[in-house]
């Protein structure tokens, strides 16, 4: 079998009704900078070989501390930044080799939700004509079916009709959020990256926000891709979970083993470390030494060693492989010389 | 360090309000810079309507009336080939400020338009822009103006008398050397604009390059431009002066306020008022962009208004 | 409820903070009245702008301009923190009462080593020598669990992790043994994992110096772990206060209740949150009645017995139990 033939098997392989996108070693490492010249003196290895995929309806929670790369993951299966390494397969055609044309057409299919409410609405426009901007850059309908859209997607996502000629500034926070959500829903897209939807949100407003998006997410038939630090809203809202440490992902399994049955010890710590609201509940607390270690020098080995409180020799000289321990309908995929 | 997040989290007023009635609502409110405001405008009518305000032809000579102080029928009596001072004031209105304008115009506009490119594609296009602006920013720029100056002061543009040329010249001049501040400007806004989340969202509904230039950081980066171009005029209106006066900026007859002013020097003491109030409008149109810059920048500032 | 008992260590009565700004007077403290017993953690919870942050910086008086005290009374151990002449008052800060933030690396200053500006508080309110002071600011360090403190206390602040940060402000903060330290969202910016080692210390310091905490926080996963009693505000006013059991098991205000409904709890999976209508008010043009009423659905489900009474009138805080106190017409 010739190469080609081979990437066409693969791609066929993998476009299953299942799975919408398929990561596969994914790797992206930004270059450090230095000097006049700048030439590049180190890589930040922010995703160092990422691999899972996302099946079509599923909400999947991408869950780790500051730093880890979830971010830069969610960013690179869009292509909105250039991967170093690896492959993603949305509905069984590679991102990576698209041409130009080919990625906008395909942008119709997958949008983004970013943390950030205030920045991410263009402060000089209407918030009807950052809705309508998608539809408008892929010449759908025309100027006046585009404010119908518009009209309808405020009202979906619980605004008014009225708002639609209304400034960004005069909105609060909550309000932002569901503009930047009808935004991402004007091009009917199948999966969507919610990058911290709600993290920069009142508590009160956070709920709101979960809330729509479950019910849009039933509505148009939606995937997501959830990243988020809060282990209590990952819990709420996702199918199945990844939890990353340093670029890479240490475990990922269905949401009720991942919380019933955590086999990392990050996992572990992270979940004891999370504050129940619940006076009455006393827990035993597992304490990580330490700090995250800097993804310019990740350590030898499994990287969570160092702060590992069951690390033993062989874990700082081999790094462990990410396998699945349960059974391929219950899978259950970590990454731990003590588990195997 | 906290006063300044609990004073926006405490400001959580929605209002509808049209951007420009906003900027209008907190421009009025800087004193300083409406009174530039109308003075300005004042200066620009005057400009404007010389034809028909000038009581006289400015370059007309009168060599019987020379060097003549104030009457009924020249307010600000003749200069040296008796022309009226008072015209020659009004029409020097016109040359002043089309020099400054223009040449704030291209320089304005180079400018911004280098800094876009240093901003938007960065590497090394941006490390060659800007040790071009580092070093231009270090030469000392009024003796450079003079020596250009007077090396091109024998040049005529074909089609041009000689002192018109001279105005083209100048204006030339002062465009190559004033694209800097607002190439820096414009390149901090650019780069600031590309850490936006909007233009990122803009990128996964699949819009170019091109038109994320266009829909989203021009209309972004216009109220910087604008104040940087206001307070570029008041800068250009002093060069022009000073060139001018020392005799290598606009050549006359035409009149600027400059050159009236080194007209006035031999009489300085005995009519003092005649270099005086060419002084005083370089000095008041100057200031008055100033003032106005300043309050275009507080008005238009987003931070103010979330 | 004893109020004249010799345990309570600040007493906060009426204070009302307003910030006049060009588009009007934000009522951000309007009548809030707590007080904090020897060492004990009262909780301070609300949303962005529900004032709990300017209540905390009126107590320290560090309000500056727009913004203006405008009356009520800080009696900490009997003395009217408002009334003090402000010499006075800056001995107090850092050494009778401190606080510490939530970005601990910009209250730092970059151009110092961490180890100078320790020994600078006790430099500044002890009178000890340079050689001294860096020697007790080893010490504190060493007691806020930072590896190596002989090394670290020659790092500038910008060599420091968020976490390590924040272990030297609370080494910094509890340098001269204040009686009150106050914690303005101590572990907001921090990671999960770091979060619980602050937390683990700063108990563990409150156990072993006795100093009382005002733990100002939105996360009431914090305050049922960390906290005796919990004071939750809303635009500017106090609306429950009781202690922490009382506030999980039965809160009273319906502005509470939405709040614990509206949380996700890890462990207990709902196919839906309760949510709260509506946003925060604007401090400027608050509500005539309850500033709670516009958002309040209990107020609908009441509407026959209450009227139109809560868009009308706002409630004062009453007691409804021991140590409980509620401000709603639902009550008694």
């Amino acid at each position: 079998m010739t190469l080609t033939q081979m990437q066409v098997q693969t791609t066929l392989d993998l476009s299953t009704d299942q799975d919408l996108v398929v990561v596969r070693d994914l790797k992206k490492y930004f270059p450090v900078r230095r000097g006049l010249l700048q030439r590049i003196t180190a890589w930040v290895k922010a995703v160092d070989g990422a691999s899972f995929t996302i099946r079509r309806g599923e909400t999947l929670g991408l869950v780790g501390e500051s730093g880890c790369g979830k971010t830069t993951v969610g960013r690179t299966i869009l292509r909105l930044i250039e991967p170093t390494a690896g492959e993603v397969y949305f509905e069984g055609r590679n991102i990576f080799t698209l041409s130009k044309a080919e990625l906008k057409t395909l942008r119709r299919d997958m949008q983004i939700i970013f943390q950030d409410p205030y920045s991410s609405l263009d402060p000089r426009m209407p918030v009807g004509a950052s809705i309508a901007e998608g539809l408008a850059v892929h010449g759908i309908g025309t100027p006046k079916e585009r404010f119908e859209m518009v009209v309808d997607l405020l009202r979906k996502v619980g605004l008014e009709d009225y708002h639609a000629r209304r400034y960004p500034h005069e909105f609060s926070g909550g309000q932002r959020q569901r503009i930047v959500i009808a935004r991402a829903l004007a091009l009917r897209p199948k999966f969507i990256v919610c990058d911290e939807p709600i993290s920069a949100l009142d508590v009160s407003i956070q709920a709101q926000i979960i809330n729509l998006l479950k019910e849009l997410q039933e509505e148009f038939k939606l995937t997501y891709l959830f990243i988020a630090h809060n282990l209590s809203v990952i819990e709420h809202v996702s199918d199945r979970v990844a939890v990353m440490y340093l670029g890479k992902i240490v475990e990922l399994t269905s949401r009720e083993e991942l919380y019933r049955n955590p086999l990392h010890p990050y996992t572990q710590a992270l979940l004891s470390a999370v504050p129940i609201p619940d006076p009455t509940l006393k827990r035993e607390r597992i304490l990580l030494k330490g700090d995250v270690p800097s993804p310019l020098n990740p350590p030898s080995g499994c990287r969570f060693h160092p702060r590992c409180p069951v690390a033993t020799r062989y874990c700082a000289r081999e790094e462990p492989p990410f396998v699945n321990i349960g059974t391929r309908e219950r899978e259950h995929w970590v990454a731990c010389w003590r588990i195997m | 360090m906290a006063t300044a997040e609990l004073q926006a989290e405490a400001l959580l007023t929605v209002r509808e309000e049209s951007y420009l009635l906003i900027v209008w609502r907190r421009f009025r409110r800087h004193r300083v810079a409406l009174m530039g405001a109308v003075i300005l405008l004042a200066f620009i009518l005057i400009a404007a309507l010389a034809p028909w305000i000038a009581p006289y032809d400015p370059y007309a000579q009168n060599l019987l009336l020379k060097n003549a102080g104030p009457s009924p029928a020249h307010w600000l009596g003749t200069d040296e080939l008796g022309r009226d001072v008072l015209s020659r004031l009004i029409y020097a209105a016109r040359i002043s400020l089309a020099v400054a304008f223009v040449v704030t115009l291209i320089s304005q506009t180079t400018g911004a338009l280098i800094g876009a490119i240093s901003g938007y594609f960065g590497g090394w296009v941006d490390n060659l822009i800007q040790r071009v602006v580092d070093f231009m920013l270090t030469l000392p720029l009024l003796p450079l103006l003079l020596t250009i100056s007077a090396l091109l002061s024998d040049v005529t543009i074909p089609g041009l008398t000689r002192e018109w040329s001279s105005v083209v010249i100048i204006i030339l001049v002062l465009s190559v050397f004033g694209w800097m501040g607002s190439a820096r400007l414009v390149r901090g806004v650019v780069l600031s604009l590309r850490e936006q989340t909007f233009t990122e969202a803009a990128r996964a509904l699949g819009m170019s390059d091109l038109q994320i230039v266009i829909r989203h950081m021009i209309p972004n980066a216009m109220a910087p431009i604008i104040v940087s171009a206001t307070l570029s005029l008041g800068t250009v209106i002093i060069l022009e002066a000073a060139l001018s006066f020392l005799g290598f900026g606009v050549q006359p007859p035409v009149p600027t306020w400059g050159n009236m002013l080194n007209n006035a020097q031999a009489d300085m003491w005995t009519q003092p008022f005649k270099a005086i109030i060419p002084g005083f409008c370089i000095f008041l149109t100057s200031l008055s962009f100033n003032f106005v810059g300043d309050g275009l920048r507080d008005a238009l500032d987003p931070r103010l208004k979330r | 409820m004893q109020r004249d008992g010799r345990d309570i260590l600040l007493d906060v009565r009426d204070l009302r903070t307003y910030f006049f700004t060009e588009d009007g007077v934000v009522k951000a403290v309007d009548g809030v009245s707590f007080h904090v017993r020897r060492g004990e953690i009262l909780g301070l919870v609300g949303e962005s702008g529900c004032g709990k942050s300017v209540t905390s910086l009126s107590i320290m008086r560090l309000i500056t301009p727009p913004g203006r005290i405008l009356g009520g009374q800080v009696l900490f151990d009997g003395i009217d923190l408002l009334k003090l002449p402000e010499p006075e008052m800056v001995r107090l800060r850092g050494s009778r009462i401190s606080m510490i933030f939530q970005q601990p690396v910009s209250c730092l200053n970059p151009v110092f080593k961490v180890g100078d500006q320790i020994a600078e508080v006790f430099q500044v309110h002890e009178g000890v020598s340079r050689v001294e002071g860096w020697r007790r600011a080893v010490e504190l360090l060493r007691m806020v669990g930072i590896p190596d403190p002989e090394r670290r206390a020659h790092s500038y602040p910008h060599e420091l992790s968020g976490g390590m940060a924040q272990r030297v402000m609370i080494a910094m903060a509890l340098a001269l043994g204040p009686e009150l330290l106050i914690a303005d969202e101590p572990t907001t910016a921090l990671d999960v994992t770091i979060q619980a080692q602050i937390l683990d210390l700063m108990r563990e310091l409150q156990r072993r110096m006795h100093t009382a905490i005002i733990l100002i926080t939105h996360d009431m996963g914090i305050v049922a772990e960390m906290c005796d009693r919990v004071a939750v505000m809303y635009a500017g006013q106090i609306i429950e206060e009781a202690d922490v059991q009382t506030i999980f098991t039965n809160p009273q205000h319906p502005y509470t209740r939405g709040l614990l409904g509206s949380i996700p709890v890890m462990g207990v999976v709902r196919p839906r949150l309760d949510t709260i209508p509506g946003t925060v008010p604007n401090l400027i043009n608050l509500p005539p009645g309850c500033r709670f009423a516009p958002r309040c659905q209990a107020r609908l489900e009441h509407q026959a017995r209450l009227g139109n009474r809560c868009l009308e009138e706002n409630p004062p805080l009453i007691h409804t139990g021991p140590g409980h106190q509620v401000r709603c017409w639902l009550y008694p």
